[in-house]
């Protein structure tokens, strides 16, 4: 019985026809990598296809020009952006590519197609929406009531920032050692999300990638208002892990890694939203 | 607040990092876009009158992010390679974990090309 029903029409001859990789493919500009030998093994990276990564200025910004073919985002369209800073940053990311290119670790570029192409198409709101769910889940407001070194930990380290954030902002932030977590009052959601949306488009989506990786909204708030350096909100966020790494001891290839993986997220998206949201006039002093 | 360090140390951990991204290419770490910018930038605000300057804290802290960035980058990359970079074992391999060897076949399997 399943083999009637798998029995195709015309035999199968319409899906064998079909090119490889599709629309990739048939763009110059990225030359689809060759197939793998087995068929579960990672595609071979892309080689690196290029000598020089150079900035112009165009009408609508910064473009990055790859020898002398300009960068395009994933869904092709021309990659500017607004800031000198970022257009320095993302070349040398791309310079810095020896041999075959690495896409993870190229997190700039990453958040500018995000933001240039949208392919989930939120707009303003549903990113401060997405953004102040973690409030309710927020990591510094949730506490554990045992071991009690770790309930002083979390004391110690945590509730200054909270302290910090409800101050800056006015707000009520409370935290709680319930599995239902804390429970945020209106007025903070209000007050938040109208400062969310002081910020531009751009902004947000590296607000809310921050967010994403730390897992805290206050922590966050921290960062944009360099109140906290990165390494240091990292270590906010990985409380409880580095407390059980400082008894069991750390392990290079899980704990380590997911350190510095997590540390150049954030980074990246802490540097994003700074070079985003600024704009820099230079003033010369009449001597 | 945040604990920044001297901005001489960021200044100084920037330009090792510059200096390792462009030690493959072969190419000084002077020449660079990243390099020309960082310099422009960080006497562009050390001239300043001013005792507390925002700016100049801004700044700071913005190098120290990016030194940050490109430093657990480099690290990631260095503990990918050596802990996960391996990639799957050759069937000939995987076949000596236990003991066993393909068999040699110098006619060819019947069905390849």
């Amino acid at each position: 019985m399943w083999r009637s029903c798998l029995r195709l029409r015309d035999g199968g001859r319409r899906l064998l026809n079909r090119p490889r990789g599709g629309l990739i493919a048939s763009e110059g500009l990225w030359p689809s990598p060759p197939a793998p030998a087995r068929a579960y093994a990672p595609p071979a990276e892309r080689k690196r296809f290029y000598q020089n990564v150079g900035i112009t200025q165009g009408e609508g910004g910064f473009e990055i020009n790859l020898d002398h073919r300009k960068l395009r985002t994933p869904q092709a369209k021309l990659f500017t952006v607004p800031s000198e800073a970022l257009a320095v940053a993302v070349a040398t990311e791309w310079d810095s590519q020896q041999d075959t290119i690495k896409p993870y670790t190229m997190h700039l570029t990453t958040l500018c197609n995000t933001c240039l192409d949208n392919p989930t198409q939120r707009d303003q709101d549903q990113l401060i929406r997405a953004a102040l769910k973690f409030l309710d889940t927020d990591t510094v407001c949730y506490r554990v009531e045992e071991p009690q070194t770790l309930v002083e930990l979390q004391r110690n380290e945590w509730d200054p920032v909270i302290g910090w954030a409800e101050r800056r902002y006015g707000v009520e932030i409370s935290s709680s050692t319930s599995i239902l977590g804390p429970s945020i009052p209106a007025r903070t959601r209000e007050v938040l999300g109208s400062h969310l949306a002081s910020y531009n488009t751009w902004v947000l989506q590296g607000i809310e990638f921050v967010v994403t990786q730390l897992k805290s909204m206050v922590l966050t708030l921290g960062l944009i208002d360099l109140y906290l350096t990165v390494e240091r909100a990292v270590l906010l966020s990985r409380l409880e892990e580095e407390y059980q790494i400082r008894k069991w001891g750390s392990i290079e290839w899980a704990h380590d890694y997911e350190l510095r993986e997590l540390r150049a997220r954030t980074a990246a998206g802490a540097l994003f939203v700074h070079l985003c949201s600024e704009s820099s006039t230079v003033k010369h002093k009449r001597l | 607040m945040a604990a920044l360090g001297s901005p001489v140390r960021t200044w100084r951990g920037l330009l090792r990092e510059l200096r390792y991204l462009n030690a493959a290419t072969g190419r000084p770490y002077r020449d660079t876009a990243a390099y020309r910018y960082l310099v422009k930038a960080f006497r562009a605000h050390r001239v300043t009158s001013e005792k507390l300057c925002r700016a100049q804290h801004e700044l700071h802290f913005q190098a120290a992010t990016y030194l940050c960035l490109l430093r657990s980058i480099r690290e990631h990359v260095a503990l990918h390679q050596e802990f996960h970079g391996k990639g799957e074992r050759s069937v000939e391999e995987s076949a000596g974990l236990v003991g066993l060897k393909l068999p040699q076949q110098p006619g060819g399997k019947g069905w390849e090309p």
